[in-house]
């Protein structure tokens, strides 16, 4: 289990010192979402009833954006093949690469969110429905798309193979994500159900996705 | 402990690089994969670490640890060194020491290959020797019996080069196992040479 942790501590580390990542993903994520009122024209009925989705189709898009280096320069540097010889079984070190993935993107994200829901005129009573389902969901988005980054290790410009192979996986995290916020909004019950089946998506993903993970790993290897 | 190879064969992208391979390396023995380039060198060390399925034959462990698997006795060294150049030498070392053992022992593993003055610089400042003296100093982070080492000398200096071969000797007299790919004798003790590629001559 120490071995896990001390990845997990490694790979935020790295992210701390280089830092570059999480600021492009940040800054990318403010820009489309700034971007849509200026598409769009300054209808605040218009922008408050998409900003639900419109945020979370963002927030993936830029979590994409980082996905894509997850395995890559442990690949390049030979980390790989070390980590694959540890302890732990590959299925940990994608979980533990998966968590820190998740540390550094999809919780920042959250964390901007509620800012950038500014920008569409969310309404007051969305952003704590909406952090709440955004902490719920990204795990997801990073566990299932540590799949993804395994499977286009060694593609060249993986990058928009990872996002045509991943974003139709999204798709329920998405759905689900966005009906809660919506439903909290409105008031109706549909909220507790979506946002349990969200919950349900992410935990399944924690556990299944970094089987999938260390298999295409094991063959990237090869 | 002894280490064999049984009738192993290996194919990459259809061609096969050698078959009916079978070898033997005994506690405290070293054994030094020549052969030309393409011969199969990284092949081998890398199906022995567990990396790569062989396409027919098996690779074991004789009187190891029964409850680990041949990858978690062995240290692969490959060509690149396994270093994350934004963090420190030391933090270098310490993670790897803290994930494939049981921490400690990182302050003397550098000191032995000459980087204690290096410990608090970034490791992609190091030059490319440096960096090999770093990811060679790995071997010493954890106890593993089997060391796989793939050109372990490539761009270090004379003096790197001794210090790789006293540690190699002090493991192998310890009773450790050494499989090194080279194109030169390394001035290991008890070494013996398997010879790859003359197979493709033939063919």
């Amino acid at each position: 289990m120490t071995a896990f942790w001390q990845l997990v501590a490694r790979d935020l580390a790295i992210a701390w010192r280089e830092g570059g990542a999480i600021g492009i993903t940040l800054g990318f994520y403010l820009i489309v979402v700034a971007m849509l009122p200026l598409g769009l024209g300054p209808d605040l009925n218009l922008l408050s009833r998409i900003a639900p989705g419109v945020l979370w189709v963002a927030l993936l898009l830029a979590a994409l954006l980082s996905l894509g280096r997850l395995f890559e320069t442990d690949y390049e540097d030979g980390s790989l093949e070390v980590l694959a010889t540890g302890p732990l079984p590959l299925e940990a070190v994608a979980a533990a690469k998966s968590l820190a993935h998740w540390i550094t993107t999809g919780v920042p994200l959250t964390v901007l969110a509620p800012v950038v829901g500014l920008l569409l005129n969310l309404p007051p009573e969305g952003y704590g429905v909406l952090v709440a389902t955004m902490l719920a969901g990204t795990p997801a988005i990073s566990f299932i798309g540590a799949i993804g980054a395994a499977l286009t290790l060694r593609a060249r410009r993986g990058g928009v193979l990872l996002a045509l192979l991943m974003l139709p996986l999204f798709v329920p995290t998405l759905t689900f994500g966005i009906s809660s916020v919506g439903a909290a909004l409105l008031g109706t019950e549909a909220f507790a159900p979506s946002f349990m089946i969200l919950v349900a998506i992410s935990l399944a993903s924690i556990v299944l996705a970094p089987l999938a993970a260390a298999a295409a790993l094991r063959f990237q290897l090869q | 402990m002894k280490l064999s190879g049984d009738k192993l064969s290996c194919v990459r992208g259809g061609r096969t690089l050698f078959a009916d391979l079978s070898f033997g390396v005994a506690a405290g023995q070293a054994l030094l994969v020549m052969g030309p380039n393409g011969a199969g060198k990284t092949t081998l060390l890398r199906t022995i670490a567990g990396l790569l399925h062989p396409a027919a034959g098996r690779v074991f462990m004789e009187g190891g640890a029964p409850d680990e698997t041949l990858s978690e006795q062995c240290h692969y060294v490959g060509h690149p060194n396994a270093i994350k150049t934004s963090l420190t030498v030391a933090e270098n070392a310490a993670f790897w020491s803290r994930f494939l053992g049981n921490g400690g022992a990182d302050q003397a593993a550098l000191e032995t290959f000459g980087l204690a003055a290096l410990s608090d610089i970034p490791a992609g400042y190091l030059s490319a020797g440096q960096k090999r003296r770093l990811g060679l100093a790995r071997l010493l982070l954890a106890d593993r019996p089997l060391w796989l080492l793939d050109e372990p000398t490539s761009s270090l200096d004379q003096a790197g080069q001794e210090t790789l071969t006293t540690a190699v000797n002090a493991h192998l007299t310890r009773g450790g196992m050494v499989v090194a790919a080279t194109h030169m004798p390394l001035g290991f003790a008890k070494a013996r040479e398997l010879h790859l590629g003359r197979m493709a001559q033939a063919a």
